[in-house]
């Protein structure tokens, strides 16, 4: 029974691939005709925009959407007889499992390359999905390490990755202390526990007592938290010289809300990857307790006239210019020019693209574009503060717009 | 640790976020006790109640204390059509029913708010929400504190409603015996309705109190709610007492493991003590035997 039935699949298999043979041979025509007119180049666009982390999604979203709406208006990819991009939104809901069904859409769509993921643990997965398929995937923020160390040949990382960040965030901390006479020499860490937070508090309690600093206490906390003032009571208990709050936003408002109401105030908070310490929406909402916070995170270069004109229509669209806005727009321009370079939406072709790439048309303090295993070694963080209403560069230098304000002084 | 600095404003800080827990309970367990369904939609109510709140003050100017007024009677309005137009009719009486036509109405609440205020966190910056009353070491904020009172006075009233008035005692009649109620006159579905009115009230004072602290988002209703059904279990299924007593109970609990096991951890105690309680008593701490 089972030798017959293999038997017909194979006559039946025989005759299809004949078949299919000339059906491909008729596709792989049909593209290069396609090709001349410029057809549109299919882009997955991925992106948590239900669940959790919709906010943050949304944002992406839009960063990357108007990075496609301004390819397409300036011409489209020359190189494809100025082809548009055609954006396949896709909703991560949250969730590893909802990236990677979002990645089998859209590979079944015969998308040429997939950007966003946003959060770690989304990105891992979608890429990994993605690599199946030998589909490019352009990993938009997700910071942990492992998803550029695990030789996946499809995904790049243009952003910085947590090792980078988390050192020079402790070079930056120890430049700050230092200039202002090493005030600070206790540090209590607040993180959320999903893999960012805890692998973040894990860095850092690693590294701070090497460079001088005590870790008094770790305290690890779920996301969504209810309230903050039981952790605040334990930072008053202690009373450490820093605060080192490694949380998405929500929870990071809370927390100096929390902070500011419970009348405790370091000599700093210091946040690596801090959920709001760079926001706009942060410092307008709650200026009195997001003032002097500190923040080692993805920043826009603000001496970037291209960055700048971004920020103004993004807030002239009523939205605020946070950091998946610049990214997955600089993520879209980085394959918008491997697109070019490759001059074919095959997937092979635009990730040999991307390897190579030395892209320098983005909006980002890095230094040249260069990938290795997947990441871009020129991407690095900067250290911002909140300043009066605005939020300041302070390092490094090169790009600083103002001088750290460290220790906070006194109300 | 052990230092009255810090036992002391963790218990009334507890006291305090349970106070949010058990009205939010309240509404669950009134449900509950009468329609005998489990209202998986209250996560999302609570969510649409806080964006209520929200953009009373921000459209409107009004307070939250003040929408309070408006809010719980237009909520109360609000649960009573749910049930009577929608869940009641859809559900067809079947208890399996009733959880999917709440489900279903989560979802739908939830989305629509998605789609019509994105997912942005919004909140609002009140002149007293940083307000603190000062109490030995512990600083009690003023909208917290106003909270605990609240919800003390609504559970009050409501228990009084219950056993004083016609509709409350219809309502206890119903709970017990329904074909019995039924048979005496009294509307049932005009009763599950009512009930349904109040559970849906009581949800809209929380958010009230809820959001000069907090933030709304359209999911920003679930995280209560998971707790809140805790609470139900734990004080005894359609008990007003037990969801009051509960509610404070879970949030001390909840205050003093996370200061003393960490945030992460915090929710062992509240677990802990569930589990011991359904061993021990499975009925909760004033629920009637089945």
């Amino acid at each position: 029974m089972f030798r017959r039935s293999l038997y017909l699949n194979r006559r039946t298999f025989l005759r299809s691939t004949a078949l299919g043979a000339t059906a491909s041979a008729a596709l792989l025509h049909s593209p290069a005709v396609l090709r001349a007119q410029g057809a549109a180049v299919k882009i997955g666009v991925l992106h948590p925009v239900s669940g959790a982390l919709s906010y943050s999604g949304q944002q992406g979203r839009l960063g990357a959407t108007m990075a496609i709406d301004d390819i397409n208006a300036a011409g489209g990819i020359k190189a494809l007889g100025g082809a548009k991009i055609d954006p396949m939104l896709g909703d991560a809901q949250s969730t590893p499992d909802g990236g990677n069904a979002e990645v089998e859409k859209m590979n079944a769509a015969g998308v040429s390359a997939v950007v966003g993921g946003y959060a770690s643990a989304i990105c891992l997965s979608a890429s990994q999905t993605a690599a199946r398929y030998d589909l490019p995937y352009v990993v938009d923020v997700g910071v942990v390490d492992s998803i550029v160390t695990r030789g996946l040949k499809n995904t790049f990382r243009f952003g910085p990755g947590f090792g980078v960040i988390a050192k020079t965030a402790l070079e930056n901390l120890v430049t700050i202390n230092d200039q202002a006479g090493k005030p600070a020499k206790s540090v209590m860490i607040v993180h959320e526990d999903s893999a960012f937070g805890a692998g973040l508090a894990k860095l850092l309690n690693a590294q701070l007592p090497d460079r001088g600093f005590q870790v008094l206490d770790t305290i690890p906390h779920p996301t969504p938290m209810r309230e903050f003032e039981s952790v605040v009571l334990k930072i008053k208990a202690q009373n450490p010289d820093l605060v080192i709050p490694a949380n998405y936003y929500n929870e990071y408002v809370l927390l100096a809300r929390t902070m500011q109401q419970q009348r405790v105030r370091p000599k700093g908070i210091y946040s690596v990857l801090g959920g709001a310490a760079s926001s706009y929406k942060f410092v307008k909402e709650f200026p009195e307790a997001a003032q002097y916070i500190m923040d080692c995170n993805h920043w826009f270069d603000p001496k970037n006239p291209k960055a700048v004109a971004l920020k103004k229509r993004v807030e002239d669209k009523g939205q605020f210019y946070t950091y998946e806005v610049y990214m997955n727009y600089s993520c879209m321009l980085l394959l918008a020019d491997a697109l070019e370079r490759a001059a074919s939406a095959d997937r092979a072709k635009i990730t040999d693209a991307l390897a190579s790439s030395t892209f320098s048309g983005h909006l980002m303090p890095y230094g040249p574009t260069k990938f290795v295993n997947g990441q871009n070694e020129g991407a690095a963080p900067v250290n911002t503060q909140v300043l009066g209403n605005d939020i300041q560069v302070i390092l490094p230098t090169q790009f600083a717009s103002a001088k750290p304000v460290f220790p906070m002084p006194p109300t | 640790m052990l230092s009255p600095v810090i036992l002391l404003p963790a218990i009334l800080n507890g006291l305090m976020t349970g106070a949010i827990y058990a009205l939010v309970a309240l509404g669950l367990t009134l449900i509950y006790g009468v329609l005998h369904i489990i209202n998986f939609a209250h996560g999302a109510l609570l969510t649409a109640a806080m964006f209520a709140a929200f953009f009373a003050y921000t459209l409107l100017g009004l307070d939250p204390y003040l929408a309070v007024f408006l809010l719980a009677p237009l909520f109360f309005g609000a649960g009573y059509a749910l049930q009577r137009f929608v869940i009641g009719p859809a559900a067809h009486d079947d208890d399996r029913n009733f959880l999917l036509v709440t489900l279903g109405l989560a979802v739908v609440i939830e989305n629509a708010l998605l789609y019509f205020f994105r997912a942005d966190t919004r909140t609002i910056n009140l002149p007293y929400a940083f307000n603190v009353v000062e109490l030995g070491p512990a600083f009690i904020a003023v909208p917290r504190l106003v909270a605990l009172g609240a919800v003390i006075a609504v559970a009050l009233v409501l228990w009084a409603v219950m056993r004083s008035t016609d509709t409350g005692k219809a309502i206890r009649a119903v709970a017990k015996e329904k074909l019995g109620a039924e048979l005496c006159g009294i509307d049932v579905a005009h009763v599950f309705a009512i009930t349904f009115g109040l559970g849906t009230a009581c949800v809209a004072v929380a958010a009230c109190l809820l959001i000069p602290t907090y933030y709304v988002n359209p999911t920003a209703g679930e995280a209560f709610v998971l707790i809140a059904f805790t609470v139900v279990v734990l004080g005894g299924m359609g008990s007003v007492a037990g969801a009051l007593i509960g509610g404070l109970l879970v949030g001390v609990i909840e205050s003093l493991s996370s200061v003393f096991l960490g945030a992460s951890l915090g929710q062992i105690g509240i677990f802990a003590l569930f589990i011991m309680m359904l061993l021990v008593r499975p009925s909760g701490l004033f629920g009637a035997r089945a």
